[in-house]
């Protein structure tokens, strides 16, 4: 299946089946949390200080519940309206803004500690109509310039997306700085198809004291469970041939032999050994 | 879902309105009065962003006059429950927000801003 973003603009494709069946879906919800976590991880708020977080893209609020887990308080915005419904429903803290980030921010000068996103940035990246403000490189700027206007001086803002290509990055990256941010990406587990997370760490200020860096990506073995992602997949593509059918199961036991000979016996079939004592045994390696 | 403490940051953002443009004047409000957790540190560090004249104006057009008009210098416990009534618990359900500058009216549905622009009033 093509990215979601290609099908339909963000507000037509999360419609209100889709807002549903998004939010409802145990695998998008534990997604989503980690990646708000780890966001909240780069995000390196000074701890036990009140915050006050800009979630973009806030959709059904996913990533807000875990923000007022985290005690903090947050504005969060979205473009499509049944996502924001979905978040009213499930009683979310923050305040909502039906916004489209593309458009730029009204928020006053630093007005936010900080800002978090999940899978958003890659949603601007295309053209909806030949109007030049809907251009991807207008959008993105009029974004960054009116984020980096609203964060408080210093701070950061944290956006986890799913970018299709280098150039994509390089593009996002390049705004980002034109805009007055510092900072890069950070790709967790680069080597994993599947745990492989792109974070873009934006910065403002940093100058002063302490220069902010950017953080070491996460790394090594994703594997938590001691089995290898894939494995299951593996297994089951190993049972089919070339022709996508499903390899005969390796002969398993005497008993099983037996069955399989008393079944064809029933249905009639003609020359099926006969059972004897060397029934299944395996024959001597005769070299 | 639109409190005042989001409402004191926000000002318009329609292309070419940059003066004159906060805050955003409410018109035809409901509100609701939803309870929250006081925290009282969060109020202090949040205070420097506030500008005070446009939230005690704002409160008013709610209907809440509990705030002095000057910011005072030394908050006492009484001070920051009413600074924590205000901002956090008054949540704007219906209404619509009107730029003083360029008078664009962002309508209020369901506790929801819409604050989209429509083409030629993109930056």
């Amino acid at each position: 299946m093509s990215r979601p973003e290609l099908q339909a603009p963000p507000e037509i494709y999360y419609g209100d089946t889709e807002a549903k069946k998004y939010t409802k879906n145990t695998r998008n919800q534990q997604i989503q949390a980690d990646m708000t976590y780890r966001a909240l991880e780069l995000l390196n708020l000074t701890p036990d200080e009140p915050a006050f977080l800009l979630d973009i893209g806030c959709g059904s609020g996913l990533s807000g519940e875990i923000l007022d887990e985290e005690g903090y308080i947050w504005a969060g915005v979205d473009i499509a309206p049944s996502m924001l419904e979905v978040a009213l429903e499930r009683e979310v803290e923050g305040d909502l803004f039906l916004q489209d980030i593309g458009q730029g921010f009204g928020f006053r000068p630093g007005s936010f500690d900080g800002a978090i996103s999940v899978s958003v940035l890659q949603w601007l990246l295309n053209a909806e109509t030949s109007h030049p403000t809907s251009s991807p490189p207008h959008r993105l700027n009029r974004f960054f310039t009116t984020l980096h206007s609203a964060l408080r001086n210093p701070s950061r803002a944290v956006f986890q997306f799913y970018p299709s290509s280098d150039d994509q990055i390089q593009l996002i990256t390049s705004i980002a700085q034109k805009a007055g941010f510092g900072g890069g990406v950070v790709i967790d587990y680069p080597n994993s198809n599947k745990a492989r997370k792109v974070f873009l760490c934006l910065y403002v200020g940093g100058g002063g004291g302490q220069q902010q860096q950017i953080p070491q990506a996460l790394d090594g073995d994703v594997i938590e469970d001691g089995k290898v992602r894939f494995e299951r997949r593996r297994a089951r593509d190993l049972r089919k041939d070339k022709n996508g059918k499903r390899k005969s199961q390796k002969v398993v036991d005497r008993d099983w032999i037996l069955r399989k000979k008393e079944l064809y016996r029933k249905r009639g079939k003609e020359s099926v050994p006969r059972d004897s004592k060397f029934t299944g045994r395996k024959r001597k390696p005769l070299f | 879902m639109v409190r005042l403490i989001t409402h004191n940051l926000l000002a318009c953002h329609v292309k070419g309105c940059t003066s004159n443009n906060f805050p955003l004047q409410l018109q035809n409000v409901q509100i609701e009065l939803r309870d929250a957790d006081f925290n009282a540190d969060f109020l202090k560090t949040f205070l420097p962003k506030l500008e005070w004249k446009a939230l005690v104006e704002s409160a008013k057009e709610l209907g809440d006059t509990s705030l002095p008009v000057e910011q005072p210098e030394m908050f006492d416990d009484d001070f920051l429950k009413n600074l924590h009534h205000v901002l956090l618990e008054i949540h704007i359900e219906e209404g619509t927000m009107i730029c003083p500058n360029c008078k664009h009216s962002y309508p209020i549905s369901n506790g929801i801003p819409n604050m989209l622009l429509a083409e030629h009033e993109i930056g």
